[in-house]
């Protein structure tokens, strides 16, 4: 080995550690942004190192690429925070994308001789890497609402699936005995392409933060994969631990969603979701005015506030500031109750939250905040429905039965911000609006907040 | 480097056990931008990229190698911006401007 493929692997070695220790800074957000500085500049020295080796001959196309590129990550960058979830989607894309079309370079470059295990990790590279590209494509369209977002089914939808999945591995399995048949190589991409809509069209809204998850893994398992066919162990690490962080956080929805770990790796999708339009007798509600739930809200002393995605939607989450403060500068206590999949995918409504200038040490997650409920004189639901449905704790009936939720219920009082008494995500009765102890505060959560904030502040002081 | 198939395996599941300790300690807080950071290190890919790329070797290579190196850039550059972003924005209570 020559001396200037040592430097290249110790630039390598560096990248790798300041990987690992990135994702350790951001494990708390006092040392979080060291951490995003700490992947640059491992991301910096591995580009640099590899732009610097002996093998290149032609920088023209190198540097033309890197600099499209930079011209579509800016703007990519900067997006609103609510546009997020789709941005997310759109990159485990453009990584599949990436991936996909390295891994079939090198197969035509390397054809007819290639050997078994290299084929069969290029096999599972391209297969991984070409149905995350279009699964997160379809993805990202269903949340930027460009494709209807109701999941699409149809008899022997799975079988179908899995079927052109079989068929993919089918044929990779071919080419790692027989690396001479080479026109099978674009079925190997093409019958995954399409398994990667197919397995997207049943999937509906309330699903999606799983699914980010498990595109996010599939992606960085595919990185990994191409580690192995490159030799790069730098690769292999950086998928490793993609992979790692999307299977984590694919099962942390599961189980928030009470889905079972089989269901999210091998299609929790397309789950039926169960309309429960039945018997629906007119039950007598309580509601409230603005100034009656200003009047609630400033006698409390300890307040939580649960929102749901409906409060972003709404664009409420300013003025829930605004409300935090008035509170807050009379000495009330408020938290923030937040559910696992509040927001469209994992920790989305923290983010639009802290974007909204609400301290972080506020937001509690769902374990955290579960025991302070029976202590709590009001819990203020803005725009979530299903993860406060005491339903899934004692009614074994009922679809979402098993599925964590927050205790809301428990607390002295409950007030909840809706538009009207219709259904949830999932369709489902909330018995919780029909309590005793629950108020229903009908209006626009933007609207509705900012008119108690008049209320507290326009009061005596 | 040569790298065998053992090597790499042995590689891949000491990643994987690193990963899944380190991250496990994330806080859920912080899930978001966790997912964009990750995709964003992940987009090293962008190296496999630049040497398929420089090294020229065949037409087929070049063409696909440069959408690689693009798509990859633009989640390294895109990745990194947004997730700092979003940091920035996540302040602990405790004195504020009004």
């Amino acid at each position: 080995m020559i001396a200037s493929e040592y430097i290249l692997e110790i630039a390598y070695l560096i990248a790798t550690a300041l990987f690992v220790l990135s994702l350790k800074w951001l494990s708390s957000p006092v040392t979080a942004r060291r951490g995003v500085w700490a992947g640059e500049a491992g991301m910096l020295l591995a580009i640099v190192g590899t732009l610097l080796h002996g093998g290149i001959v032609s920088y023209r196309w190198i540097a033309i690429g890197l600099v499209l590129g930079t011209m579509i990550g800016v703007p990519l960058g900067k997006v609103a925070m609510t546009a997020v979830p789709q941005r997310t989607a759109l990159s485990h894309a453009f990584g599949a994308l990436c991936v996909t079309l390295v891994g079939t370079s090198e197969f035509y470059l390397r054809a007819p001789n290639v050997p078994g295990f290299m084929m069969g990790v290029l096999s599972l590279e391209v297969i991984l890497g070409a149905l995350t590209f279009t699964g997160s494509l379809m993805a990202a369209g269903k949340l930027q609402e460009v494709l209807p977002q109701r999941p699409i089914t149809y008899k022997g939808q799975n079988f179908v699936n899995l079927g052109l999945l079989a068929i993919a591995i089918g044929i990779g399995a071919t080419l790692v005995k027989h690396p001479d048949k080479m026109y099978l190589f674009p079925f190997m991409i093409g019958i995954p392409l399409v398994f990667g809509v197919m397995m997207i069209i049943p999937i509906g809204g309330a699903d999606m933060p799983t699914v980010i998850s498990l595109l996010n893994s599939y992606a960085g398992l595919s990185a990994a994969a191409m580690g192995f066919v490159l030799q790069s162990k730098l690769l292999i690490i950086a998928g490793a631990l993609d992979g790692a962080s999307g299977f984590i956080l694919s099962v942390n929805m599961s189980k928030a969603m009470n889905r079972s770990f089989t269901n999210v790796l091998f299609g929790a999708f397309g789950q039926e979701q169960v309309t429960a339009k039945g018997a629906k007798e007119a039950r007598p509600v309580r509601s409230a005015s603005p100034e009656e739930a200003a009047g609630i809200l400033t006698a409390a002393s300890k307040v939580v506030i649960v929102p749901g995605y409906g409060m972003a939607v709404a664009q409420a989450q300013h003025k829930v500031r605004e409300l935090y403060d008035a509170l807050t500068k009379r000495g009330v206590d408020v938290k923030f109750g937040i559910h696992p999949v509040a927001g469209r995918m994992p920790g989305h409504m923290n983010v639009l939250l802290a974007e909204a200038d609400i301290p972080y040490d506020k937001l509690l997650e769902m374990d955290e905040i579960n025991g302070d409920f029976p202590q709590t004189d009001v819990a203020l639901i803005i725009g979530a429905n299903d993860v406060t449905n005491p339903a899934a704790r004692e009614d074994t009936s009922s679809p979402i039965y098993g599925m964590p939720i927050l205790d809301v219920d428990k607390a002295h009082t409950v007030m909840v911000i809706k538009r009207g008494m219709g259904a949830g995500f999932a369709g489902i009765e909330n018995p919780l609006y029909y309590m005793d102890k629950t108020l229903m505060l009908f209006g626009d959560a933007k609207n509705f907040v900012g008119s108690i904030v008049r209320e507290i502040s326009g009061g005596h002081n | 480097m040569k790298l065998d198939l053992i090597t790499g395996l042995y590689v891949f599941m000491l990643a994987a056990f690193i990963g899944f300790e380190v991250i496990r300690r994330v806080s859920p807080l912080l899930h978001t931008p966790l997912m964009s950071l990750t995709n964003a290190l992940d987009a090293i890919a962008v190296v496999g990229a630049i040497i398929l790329v420089g090294e020229g070797k065949s037409r087929l290579a070049t063409i696909l190698g440069t959408i690689a190196i693009v798509a990859a850039t633009s989640n390294i550059v895109g990745g990194f911006m947004i997730t700092d972003r979003m940091l920035k924005m996540f302040k602990a209570s405790g004195p504020r401007k009004p």
